[in-house]
């Protein structure tokens, strides 16, 4: 892996810059195109490449196991719990109106809220499958390629 | 007129990509075409105004799957194992009838961007509507994907959260440092 030089530092440079593209259209997801979903995909992307550079064992150094699922887990708890919200306040589940003090306030909030839980979600989930694919032995034989 | 030509183009391209994914038996061609294919579908994507749909193509059809695919692909063999061609034209009269049906229901759709068409004449002006002063959100797409429609996008995320588990099920995904310690215990 050492001998990568032109990839390694290219790689190194574009990391950051795939990284706040993702927060970018994660964040900027009610005023244009995108939201968690994408987001998640770009930022897992991100991760992604890390791997391919600089192997997938210092991929799982900064991000071990343990935390893609907690990862995987709680996007799915935050979106349901902000629809609890809702519930507990006597509203309908997933009504985002209560969250703040007037309800559009309360939809754009909810709305963030629920994106974010979709973007934890699919980032932990993709690079979660990414790393289970990339870590396991080939049954094959050397031959058969 | 030069939307036409970029249309024919990119429809042009689709094809010849579907066709040598056809021919082709080298894995690694295959999956890269598939990827080309899908950056072509999110290109068409947004000769139709849906950026949003164009742009989770590109990320998740050109990105990541074509990743996931090279993945498996590390896993297994790069030719594809040839089995011996035979004549199947049942099948083929199948195909041949089945898209002459669905070009044939196409002739009934309302013309593109007409203002009498269905999806244009039920809800989908009153979201256009109502969600600048129900939610005060400019992206419409957002609002009906995570506020209208909220129970839909929940039911996509655990479905994304479950097909991953499943994944990892299957795969196996053991802690690292545990495994060296069972390799250690094998040895």
């Amino acid at each position: 892996m050492h001998h990568h030089l032109i990839l390694r530092v290219v790689a190194k440079l574009l990391l950051p810059f795939i990284l706040l593209y993702a927060l970018y259209v994660q964040w900027h997801g009610d005023y244009g195109p995108g939201g968690g979903f994408q987001a998640g995909v770009i930022f897992a992307v991100g991760f992604v490449l890390y791997a391919l550079v600089y192997g997938v064992d210092e991929l799982t150094r900064i991000l071990p196991r343990p935390v893609l699922i907690t990862g995987m887990i709680a996007g799915v708890i935050l979106y349901a719990g902000t629809g609890l919200v809702g519930l507990f306040q006597g509203l309908t589940f997933l009504d985002y109106n209560g969250l703040a003090a007037d309800s559009r306030h309360g939809q754009e909030w909810g709305i963030l809220l629920v994106e974010l839980g979709v973007g934890i979600t699919v980032a932990s989930s993709m690079t979660a499958i990414f790393v289970a694919f990339a870590t396991r032995e080939p049954d094959i034989d050397d031959e058969d390629w | 007129m030069g939307v036409i030509i970029i249309d024919l183009v990119l429809f042009g391209f689709l094809v010849l990509a579907a066709l040598a994914i056809l021919r082709l038996t080298n894995l690694f061609a295959v999956t890269m075409l598939a990827g080309l294919f899908s950056l072509l579908a999110a290109s068409l994507f947004i000769t139709l105004d849906a950026v949003d749909v164009a742009f989770t193509e590109a990320a998740v059809g050109a990105g990541i799957s074509t990743v996931l695919m090279l993945g498996a692909l590390a896993l297994t063999t790069r030719e594809e194992k040839t089995l011996a061609t035979r004549r199947a034209f049942v099948p083929l009269i199948c195909c041949l009838v089945t898209g002459a049906a669905l070009i044939y229901g196409t002739f009934d759709m309302p013309a593109f961007g007409a203002a009498d068409a269905p999806v244009h004449t039920h809800v989908g002006g009153e979201y256009l509507q109502r969600t600048k002063p129900d939610t005060g959100i400019p992206n419409v797409v957002t609002a009906v994907l995570a506020s209208y429609r909220g129970f839909d996008t929940l039911g996509e995320t655990t479905v994304i959260f479950v097909a991953a588990i499943s994944v990892l099920l299957l795969l196996g995904f053991p802690n690292r440092a545990n495994r060296r310690k069972q390799d250690e215990d094998e040895a």
